[in-house]
């Protein structure tokens, strides 16, 4: 039935609201990107299979949407030098010694695959992503969201692969962080 | 014995080169060379198998994320 499909599409809106904003930063773009979306996922219901859950199906096709308003958006690539600034304000440097080992031990986080139980986890997960710099945020989403390979991503943006594993690198850091400051403070919570 | 040991460990590669390579073998093959290095220094560096259980975790709680 159409109208149920498209009432489990729906439910989905507003994670994929959620990534298009991190990736594209222009919440009225995301929502015409996340629209056309539903609406390119309505008009193909016959080629859903089922096989994957409906998320998944929809995240490819938005994947797609994504990377069109992308180029639609940018005929200048992403410059390498802003990439660098926003490099530069995560200055991870702090962590390590002169001889580049730890400040500080890392903590043990415990059992952490709790929390991957907990929607409040994954609340956590969207207020830590929503911290990265806006183009660090986009690229690490190309990369962990919408599972771009190294290759396309560099050649979508204009950039080398050492600024790309750099960019990832700051990214994760970041996300490790913020969920270490957040969520697994002093070991406490799982 | 064992510090000199791990001492040497430590001048092949840091656990900041460590951190950077663990990283990157996420986006795109490491060498040989580098893995085996990485090996070695986690094999003498609790600090960095903790670090390494943290990146694997948060790999992970991005492919929840996503689904």
């Amino acid at each position: 039935m159409a109208a149920d499909f498209l009432r489990e599409l729906e439910v989905q809106r507003g994670y994929l609201l959620r990534v298009a904003r991190l990736q594209l930063r222009d919440t009225a773009l995301a929502e015409d990107v996340v629209q056309d979306t539903l609406m390119a996922a309505l008009s193909a219901q016959a080629g859903f299979t089922g096989k994957s859950s409906v998320k998944t199906w929809l995240t490819g096709i938005l994947k797609h949407k994504i990377v069109d308003a992308i180029r639609r958006k940018q005929r200048e690539p992403v410059a390498a030098s802003s990439l660098d600034d926003e490099a530069d304000l995560e200055d991870f440097e702090g962590l390590f010694k002169e001889n580049g080992s730890w400040q500080a031990p890392p903590a043990e986080w415990g059992d952490p695959e709790q929390a991957l139980n907990r929607r409040q986890f994954f609340d956590m997960m969207d207020f830590c992503l929503e911290k990265l710099p806006p183009n660090t945020a986009r690229v690490f989403m190309m990369r962990e969201v919408m599972e771009l390979e190294s290759d396309e991503i560099c050649k979508e943006l204009a950039i080398t692969a050492n600024n790309l594993w750099v960019i990832l690198y700051r990214a994760r850091m970041s996300l490790r962080e913020c969920l270490e400051l957040n969520w697994f403070a002093g070991g406490k919570r799982a | 014995m064992k510090n000199h040991f791990k001492q040497a460990i430590g001048h092949l590669v840091s656990c900041q080169d460590v951190s950077r390579l663990l990283s990157q073998a996420q986006d795109a093959p490491i060498t040989p060379f580098q893995r085996v290095k990485v090996g070695w220094h986690l094999a003498v560096c609790r600090m960095c198998r903790t670090f390494e259980k943290q990146m694997r975790f948060v790999q992970e709680a991005m492919r929840r994320y996503r689904e």
